[in-house]
């Protein structure tokens, strides 16, 4: 679930397909610069109502995914 | 020393948003201004007109999504540089490091810097875009151009108010000649028809508060009351003669002049005898080898507002003594309205357009002669006449004066 919507919003962000997103799927790959990163999280934040803090060690859609599962709770 | 032509223009204005449209517009005396659409206006401002860019698709140069991360006037920028770049046909044809970007901007991201201020407003600090610096800052024009083009040369966002991109040309101009670059895009970008804009140049008394667009700017006539916000981009592709011959490339004209002076006197209103305006007009004058035998063309930075026209008529007579009575002068601003930081080059590109044809845009809306601008305008119709050399003045907010003359080109 948590992943489906991030996926979205991944996808609006770029504009792309939500097919060319995956969990294994690095920012990198999608072309997300640090900057792009920081933007997308601001809309994560809003959309599940959590408080997140960019990190460097998110690197793949399942880093992001998981770091909004545990501040889900 | 190194001769200096234009081998390549780009335009992005409310008379066109190519150059072939900005060319014809100006020649046909179309008027850019109308009221404005970007904003709601309601009955609290006064100013309800500006010369806007209309139907602007930033997706004929980037993707929507790349565009999401540039502020208005940067696009702007980008569309006119890549025009620039295609109708120089330089593209793989000069070398990085000797390749540079001299786009400013009067503003920068005024846009950006209203939604962003408002997001924090209502989301406090963590609401703000981690874009909002890079898109607000007016360089970041040059920055994404640079990259764009892989233009790892000299680079110099010029920022002097309404004098932006006239700097920004003159300094481009004196790079290559001296030979520190081999190609330089030299222009402006403006996009700050916005709420606090508008309002804060009507608070500092210098807009027309003319309702009616088609009347508001009229450079030089008696009834004159301020100018009209222009917006957009105009960047000129400046190259090395030799260079530019080596690989065959088409020459719009030649630069041959820049002075670049100071008023020193005030904030926003120009000297009263416009000492440091006729000083810049000399200076490219000098430059140009100007001996008196030019038949000339002169497109003034002719504003609008009261002051300006009156000190820049005392400027060109200062300058050019006995012969400025023979002086062919127009402001196009009176169509394109006042562009700010785009403006410099927008009208370099006019004066050099005009020089290659030898036909020169009009000043419209002039009717009423004024006796402290006691020159001759080329009012309403574009007239056609053999100018030998034309100058471009522009003088800013904070006293800055510049002025590029330019030729037309002769082997």
């Amino acid at each position: 679930m948590v992943f489906e919507k991030v996926r979205k919003i991944l996808a609006d962000y770029k504009e792309i397909d939500e097919s060319a997103i995956e969990l294994t799927s690095t920012l990198e790959d999608l072309e997300f610069d640090s900057l792009d990163t920081v933007e997308v999280m601001m809309s994560i934040e809003e959309e599940f109502d959590v408080q997140l803090e960019a990190d460097e060690n998110i690197k793949t859609v399942e880093d992001l995914v998981k770091l909004i599962e545990a501040n889900i709770q | 020393m190194n001769r200096v032509v234009i081998t390549g223009l780009g335009a992005v204005t409310p008379v066109g948003n190519d150059v072939k449209t900005f060319w014809e517009s100006l020649k046909s005396g179309v008027c850019g201004i109308d009221t404005i659409t970007k904003f709601e206006q309601g009955e609290e401002y006064k100013v309800k007109i500006a010369a806007e860019v209309k139907g602007f698709d930033v997706t004929r140069y980037m993707k929507s999504a790349e565009a999401k991360r540039l502020d208005l006037f940067t696009q702007y920028a980008v569309a006119a540089a890549e025009q620039a770049v295609e109708s120089s046909g330089i593209r793989g044809a000069v070398e990085p490091e000797r390749f540079g970007v001299y786009v400013g901007s009067g503003i920068g991201g005024m846009n950006t810097f209203e939604t962003q201020h408002a997001r924090m407003l209502e989301r406090g600090p963590r609401g703000v875009s981690p874009f909002f610096i890079p898109m607000l800052i007016s360089n970041m024009a040059s920055g994404v151009i640079a990259m764009r083009y892989d233009a790892e040369g000299p680079s110099l966002p010029v920022v002097t108010a309404c004098a932006t991109s006239t700097n920004a040309v003159g300094e481009a101009f004196h790079a290559i000649k001296h030979g520190y670059a081999d190609a330089i895009l030299a222009g402006g970008a403006e996009a700050s028809i916005t709420p606090i804009s508008v309002a804060g140049f009507t608070s500092c008394m210098a807009l027309s508060q003319n309702p009616d667009p088609k009347s508001a700017c009229r450079p030089f006539d008696k009834r004159r009351d301020g100018f009209v916000m222009g917006e957009g981009a105009a960047i000129l592709m400046l190259e090395e003669l030799e260079h530019a011959r080596a690989r065959g490339a088409e020459i719009i004209a030649e630069i041959v002049g820049y002075g670049n002076t100071n008023d020193a006197y005030h904030m926003t209103a120009p000297h009263p005898e416009a000492k440091g305006a006729a000083q810049a007009i000399k200076l490219a004058l000098a430059e140009a080898g100007y001996t008196g035998e030019d038949l000339v063309y002169v497109n003034a930075h002719g504003t609008s507002t009261p002051l300006n026209d009156k000190a820049e008529t005392a400027a060109l007579k200062r300058a050019f003594g006995e012969r400025a009575k023979d002086l062919l002068i127009s402001s196009t601003k009176s169509m394109t309205g006042h562009m700010l930081g785009a403006t410099g080059a927008a009208e370099a590109m006019a004066t050099a357009l005009a020089l290659r044809e030898g036909v020169l845009p009009p000043t419209i809306g002039y009717g009423e002669p004024d006796p402290e601008c006691d020159l001759y305008y080329i009012p309403n119709q574009a007239e056609t006449r053999p100018v030998t050399l034309g100058i471009s003045t522009s003088l800013g907010f904070g006293g800055h004066n510049a002025c590029v003359a330019l030729r037309p080109y002769r082997a």
